[in-house]
């Protein structure tokens, strides 16, 4: 079996100005089929990609927020925002969607897989991967 | 003059810039991710003295579809496709800030 290596997305750009956040969530759905340790960070305007509410009906766009629920099934369950950049925007972690995993070492509990970190906690943690790749 | 902001002014300076050269009669109308310029936030000082005038408009379908529509900063319009044409015929030229 091929080495596990430690994956971080960066989505640093909100979802419907440029093609950025849905071509990074395309990756990360490939990715995830390589049984990868797959995270995902949101920092600076990333953070409206997972802002809860997004309705695109007046745009006439796809609304692939809702694709972000599927992602605790692929055992992507490590998504980490900026507090920082939440702050910045008059956002809070209640305004993020309620993304969730069911974690399988704890019968199935639900859990969250949003985790709101600083800056600094966020950069301890790509510190410590094997590939980044920024959106 | 209508003045179009399409960019974020964290991710760019077109706002800043627009902002700096507006005259006393022109308004500013935010579309697609510069209707993030429209939400309550850190930046929003830059435009809280025009808003209260009634000079800035956001597009509504893309403040809906960002999900900021409960965020908006105080004074903001919003104006849907067809509100966008008045402001063109009202203002004349108009001026994309790209």
């Amino acid at each position: 079996m091929a080495t596990t290596k430690k994956f971080m997305y960066l989505n640093r750009r909100s979802s419907f100005g440029t093609v950025y956040a849905i071509e990074s969530l395309e990756v990360v759905l490939i990715a995830a089929a390589f049984e990868q340790d797959v995270s995902l960070a949101f920092i600076d305007d990333g953070v409206y990609q997972i802002v809860e509410g997004q309705n695109t009906d007046g745009i006439g766009m796809k609304n692939f927020s809702k694709t972000f629920h599927a992602l605790g099934d692929y055992d992507i369950n490590k998504l980490y925002v900026s507090k920082e950049s939440l702050e910045e925007r008059g956002l809070s972690e209640s305004d993020i969607m309620p993304l969730v995993y069911e974690d399988e070492d704890d019968d199935w509990a639900e859990k969250s897989s949003i985790k709101v970190v600083s800056n600094d906690e966020l950069k301890a943690i790509m510190s410590e991967q094997d590939v980044c790749l920024s959106f | 003059m209508l003045h179009t902001v399409n960019k974020s002014s964290f991710e760019r300076n077109s706002l800043q810039s627009c902002v700096n050269i507006i005259d006393d009669t022109s308004v500013i109308l935010f579309i697609e991710d510069g209707v993030i310029n429209a939400a309550n936030n850190s930046k929003s000082s830059m435009i809280a003295d025009l808003a209260a005038q009634g000079r800035v408009f956001a597009l509504q379908g893309d403040v809906e579809a960002r999900g900021i529509s409960s965020k908006l900063a105080d004074n903001i319009k919003l104006v849907d496709y067809a509100g966008f044409v008045d402001l063109v015929v009202e203002h004349g030229t108009a001026v994309s800030w790209v």
